[in-house]
């Protein structure tokens, strides 16, 4: 059964209040060696049996653009096991 | 003027939005369910705050999904006015009706409390008459009202007069306190290109009359029923 990853992230340019709190958090936890946090989201979709990696990436990445992300502020990549 | 009311699941300002367009002013109101597939006999429509969908995977990112939406794009392209206020706002950008997406807030709290803004533009169906640079007191609700857009595309927004009410101090200053949300260029409402479709994030229909601490919203409804009475 194939399996899809997606993974959503906010643009470089797009500030992030989430990941500058959890940064601000481990600073304070005394984590000083992590330069910076982005936080992002992570969907897996499993395709139904017998669908083939060519087609699960095509799927995915479709659901991706329409619906998992925002291309205003993000963007994604799909990754994709046979 | 008809005004109709469409209700999400997760809708939590549909009723206030109703009481103030039925009670307050007078006119008539309806509740559109998301689920239909027409708007029935409105002159105007109205997204009403709240979570639709609970706002999973971002806010107004699945309600513009729904059924109603086809409807409530066909009517905005034919010149009827559309208003979405707060979550309303966030499923009419999610749909391409308006530019831009909201982030969290900048301090990454949820806020609700009383803001100023300042009417940038009296040309759009919900400021028509009132003068530009009113401020109207009403207050915000959201977690998610950090507006973004990318400069090139903010410049050309501001450039087309697009920017219709801006956070600001009570007498009308652009400050970085005042813009308690982090928005890009302090933005808390926009119209689209034929000045027909409005958003905003503060709550126009929670603050009508003056036992609610503020009736400046009452100004935005009245406006709307003056753009259609002169239709």
């Amino acid at each position: 059964m194939a399996k899809a990853r997606v993974y959503v992230t906010l643009k470089k340019s797009v500030f992030d209040p989430q990941g500058k709190t959890i940064h601000d958090a481990l600073g304070t936890l005394g984590y000083s060696s992590v330069a910076d946090v982005r936080q992002g989201k992570f969907f897996e979709l499993d395709l139904a049996p017998g669908v083939p990696a060519a087609e699960a990436r095509r799927t995915a990445e479709e659901i991706a653009e329409k619906v998992l992300s925002n291309p205003v502020i993000e963007s994604f990549r799909v990754e994709v096991e046979a | 003027m008809k005004v109709g009311v469409v209700v999400f699941p997760g809708s939590n300002c549909d009723h206030d939005t109703y009481h103030v367009v039925k009670h307050v002013l007078g006119h008539e109101a309806s509740f559109v369910w998301h689920k239909d597939s027409t708007l029935g006999d409105v002159d105007a429509v109205v997204l009403p705050g709240g979570f639709a969908y609970g706002d999973y995977l971002r806010t107004g990112a699945v309600a513009r999904f729904s059924p109603i939406m086809r409807a409530v794009t066909e009517f905005a392209a034919r010149g009827g006015p559309v208003l979405g206020i707060c979550n309303g706002f966030q499923i009419l950008q999610e749909a391409g009706l308006l530019p831009g997406a909201m982030l969290r807030n900048k301090n990454v709290q949820f806020l609700s409390m009383p803001v100023h803004v300042r009417v940038e533009t009296s040309d759009t169906i919900v400021t028509g008459g009132i003068p530009k640079g009113t401020v109207l007191t009403m207050p915000i609700a959201h977690g998610e009202g950090n507006f973004y857009l990318p400069d090139r595309d903010l410049d050309r927004l501001e450039g087309e007069g697009r920017v219709v009410f801006r956070y600001v101090t009570a007498d009308g200053q652009v400050t970085e306190e005042a813009n308690v949300n982090g928005s890009s260029r302090a933005i808390a409402g926009v119209c689209n290109g034929k000045r027909n479709v409005v958003g905003l994030m503060p709550h126009p229909e929670r603050a009508a009359e003056p036992e609610l601490g503020s009736a400046d919203g009452r100004r935005i409804f009245e406006a709307l029923a003056a753009v259609l009475q002169r239709a």
